[in-house]
């Protein structure tokens, strides 16, 4: 880089993996400078996961040379990366939810680095604001805090590069604000950060630099401060972002009806529901924001039938007391459901499409007097994949190879597919790309306009607010009374969100001085 | 260099027949060197091991014969398999299907009653008897979540001994020199042979046709895609509403049915009346011939075919060779183990990995 007068901290030249189906990253060029925030945006599938793996050390790259600090390095494994000084905070946490703070941060460090452990955590979460009682068990810990404890971890081992790989998912606005700070902070101080996010707004905010990568090679470079969120979007999906459509509701009948839900959870570290009550009615939207492990898992699972309840009238669908039967039977009666998990439970990650098909949809001619009809099925499943643009070979693909934004796609196919009258959907945009979610949502708001009742489950505030009519907020296994949009604001929720995390969140500065 | 496991993006096909076929060759090697190292000429060991056992047409019905019941128990275990049912209990439902179909034949007697009616109804009575033996571990399971492995693997002994007792009492054959044996069946009461000359009976196509309906049933019907998809993924199961207690009760019974009958061919085939054990393990050995077999009906077919053949050839070296007959275990274990191995290959690709 003659153009710049500092070394870059890590530089990555024509790095190349190629996967038995597909071409990861295709020489792709990377350059990290001390103290910079780096943004590398892309959609699902865009090869950004497989490029940290292979600065992380989880993948071998095929093709290519890292060079750290100016020297060429094999980094191997994440042990290897660590001891350069390279730290990774994952999307999905790994963290024992029955230990302490402390015994996890252990686990991961080398055996020489735990001696005054305890000091040391609280040191370092104080210098750059996240409280933390090394003591606590995780298990006790909201979703934003178990992230502090990963990006502690990481910090102890006094990383000079950061990856953080979409970091906000599972944060409320509040949370997020704070963890930019931290990332500013640590930037201040040399840290580089590289920022893996398809969240525009955020990149804008917080980034020096953004590598935009589409189909595994680099498509662009540029300040993300100085462009715009479409700018930034029509560098990312190659052409221009849908936007939904929304006129006002026509509302009918309602037609899912929940009154005084209450359920004990079955799991220790479960949230029991107190009183539920709402209604949802033909041709509206109803978004249940919250920050999750607040109640959602269990309210969905009494919704969908997983979880039979033993009193009927609790949930009525259509007029019917639906809340004792089956996940089979609510389907008869009208109902689809998109569950948050798309592999294991969506969708058999070992079955093909045509088969994941066959999961929920029994109609339109896919089984007669009890047998399977092949071509029927095959049929349905084309027409899927081809209204909804699923990228895939065809009704014979394996679920497990599409990528993750692809295959929820597929299951809100399926599931709108099946002309339902309710739709429940449970985080339906969760680490799908901006292209898809958008034409995801699009999808949720024509149902709407067709007069079904949609009830959507979402941690991502902003998704929520364009596409609901009427919101409430679910906090410790209680719901607020659905207030509509118009009448709130993403800080009036934000607040009501963060309301629900706050005896956590609030006694864990207090508690850090014992 | 070194050798890294790299996932496929999809479970390969062509890995799925392959898979089977180097743990063949794999237990093939070990063969080798275990026939070796006991002194043996390992071709002459070879030969009298695989080759000699059906080299006629007596030794092919044979093979057949053992075949069936193999194939029969196997398919009936596989379709709880898939659903991640676990009947281990098929050597009691074999005996509690005998007994009853057995029981029948006795209870018959002499009369004269035609064997296009007594047959089938010793096949019904059996594939009750071993459904109800089933229905044990499935009404504890589903009752009181009793993991089905233990109660169906314990009923196993329960019902050698109810034979037992029946045999030693009862049931005894009163001019059978105090042997503990019943009486011969009646002719009407005995399977039809349907190669002169052989004891091959009609068992085998009892055995194939339940072999075609299983296919049918896995491949086409949606109870069994539905089952496929309860052994796959639980909680894609439980999401789309099916069943897991219907599941256990289906796999288990599908699994005691088809031991039952696999117990009356026994009985009203190559015995011909009840003893205090019916069968030298089949029910233990089908489990492996269901997963040989990668619980698929053809593919238990032809795995019946060879365990059946582990099963003679043990016979055979015995004889001519006076190996002992743990040799026909050893094989069993050995062909198992490798198969497991070479499972990998289904869903990972061995790959050279240099170090740069």
């Amino acid at each position: 880089m003659a153009d710049t007068p500092e070394r870059p901290r890590l530089s990555l030249r024509g790095i190349t993996k190629r996967y038995p189906t597909v071409l990861a990253n295709d020489g792709i060029d990377l350059d990290v400078m001390p103290g910079e925030i780096h943004a590398v945006l892309g959609e699902n599938g865009a090869g950004k996961s497989t490029l940290m793996k292979i600065i992380y050390g989880i993948v071998e790259p095929d093709a290519g040379t890292i060079r750290w600090e100016g020297d060429v390095v094999h980094v191997g494994n994440p042990a290897r990366a660590r001891k350069l000084g390279i730290g990774m905070v994952f999307q999905h946490f790994s963290l024992f939810e029955t230990l302490s703070v402390a015994d996890n941060i252990r686990l991961a460090l080398e055996p020489g680095q735990t001696k005054r452990l305890r000091r040391r955590i609280r040191d370092v979460s104080a210098r750059y604001g996240l409280p933390l009682v090394p003591a606590r068990r995780i298990h006790t810990m909201s979703v934003g805090e178990r992230q502090r404890v990963e990006i502690v971890r990481c910090l102890l081992q006094d990383p000079r590069l950061l990856i953080m790989d979409e970091p906000t998912s599972v944060l409320t606005p509040q949370a997020t604000l704070h963890l930019f700070d931290t990332l500013r902070a640590l930037a201040q101080k040399g840290c580089s950060i590289l920022y893996i996010s398809h969240k525009l707004d955020e990149i804008r905010a917080l980034c020096q630099r953004a590598t935009v990568l589409r189909a595994g090679r680099v498509t662009g470079q540029c300040d993300p401060r100085r462009e715009t969120t479409a700018s930034l979007a029509r560098m990312m999906i190659g052409g221009e972002l849908p936007h939904p459509v929304h006129r006002a509701a026509q509302t009918g009948a309602p037609a899912l009806r929940v009154d005084a839900l209450d359920l004990r959870a079955d799991d220790p570290f479960g949230t029991s529901l107190s009183g539920i009550a709402f209604d949802v009615r033909e041709g509206e939207i109803l978004g249940i924001a919250g920050v999750s492990g607040n109640g959602q898992k269990e309210l969905l699972a009494a919704l969908s039938g997983e979880r039979p309840l033993a009193r009927a009238n609790a949930i009525t669908l259509c007029g019917t007391p639906v809340a004792s039967l089956d996940a089979f039977a609510r389907r008869k009666l009208g109902l689809a459901f998109i569950p948050e998990d798309r592999l294991g439970r969506g969708a058999v990650p070992e079955m093909t499409l045509a088969d994941n098909a066959l999961l929920t949809a029994r109609g339109d001619g896919n089984v007669v007097r009890g047998l399977i009809r092949g071509s029927a099925v095959a049929t349905f499943t084309k027409r899927i994949i081809a209204t909804f643009g699923v990228k895939a070979s065809g009704p014979e693909a394996v679920a497990r190879s599409l990528s993750g934004g692809n295959l929820q796609k597929f299951i809100v196919g399926r599931e709108i597919g099946q002309r339902p009258k309710v739709l429940i959907a449970a985080q339906p945009t969760w680490g799908v790309d901006v292209g898809a979610a958008a034409q995801i949502r699009q999808a949720l708001i024509d149902l709407r306009e067709r007069g079904v009742a949609v009830l959507v489950v979402s941690e991502e505030l902003d998704e929520l607010i364009e596409i609901c009519d009427r919101l409430a907020v679910m906090a410790q296994g209680r719901l607020s009374p659905p207030k509509p949009v118009r009448e709130t604001s993403a800080e009036e929720i934000g607040l009501l969100m963060a309301a629900a995390a706050s005896p956590h969140e609030a006694e864990t500065p207090a508690a850090m001085e014992t | 260099m070194k050798i890294s496991l790299e996932a496929r993006p999809a479970p390969s096909r062509s890995a799925v027949v392959a898979a089977p076929l180097i743990a063949t060759l794999a237990t093939l090697c070990v063969g080798f060197v275990v026939f070796s190292a006991l002194g043996k000429n390992p071709l002459v060991a070879f030969d009298a091991f695989f080759i000699a056992p059906i080299a006629t047409r007596y030794g092919v019905a044979e093979l057949l014969l053992k075949a069936s019941p193999l194939m029969l128990i196997a398919t009936g275990l596989a379709i709880g398999y898939r659903a991640n049912v676990w009947n281990i209990g098929a050597e009691g439902q074999l005996t509690l299907g005998a007994l009853a179909g057995g029981g029948v034949a006795l209870a018959v007697g002499d009369a004269e009653l035609s064997p296009a009616l007594l047959l089938p109804t010793m096949f019904v009575a059996g594939a009750a008897a071993g459904m109800l033996w089933a229905a044990i571990p499935a009404w504890l399971r589903t009752r009181f979540n009793a993991n089905e492995i233990l109660t169906s693997l314990m009923l196993v002994y329960v019902a050698t001994l109810l034979l037992s007792w029946l045999v030693h009492g009862p049931w005894r054959d009163p001019e059978g020199f105090n042997f503990p044996q019943s009486k011969m069946f009646g002719a009407n009461a005995m399977l039809p042979i349907v190669l002169p000359e052989t004891r091959l009976n009609a068992g085998l196509l009892v055995a194939l046709a339940i072999v075609a309906l299983a296919w049918l049933f896995v491949r086409r019907h949606i109870v069994g895609f539905e089952m496929r998809v309860a052994g796959l993924s639980p909680d894609a199961a439980n999401y789309a509403g099916i069943s897991w207690r219907r599941n256990i009760w289906l796999g288990m019974l599908a699994g005691g049915a088809c031991a039952g009958l696999a117990g009356v061919s026994e009985a009203a085939g190559p015995i011909g009346q009840l003893l205090p054990s019916m069968s030298p393990g089949y029910g233990f050995a089908a489990i492996i011939v269901a997963f040989v077999g990668r619980l698929h009906p053809a593919g238990i077919a032809l795995a019946s075919l060879l365990m059946s053949l582990l099963y003679l050839g043990g016979e055979s070296a015995q004889v001519n060779l006076a190996l002992p007959s743990a040799v026909t275990g050893l094989f069993e274990g050995t062909l198992l183990f490798f198969l497991l191995a070479a499972d990998v290959l289904v869903n990972y690709r061995p790959r050279l990995a240099q170090r740069v």
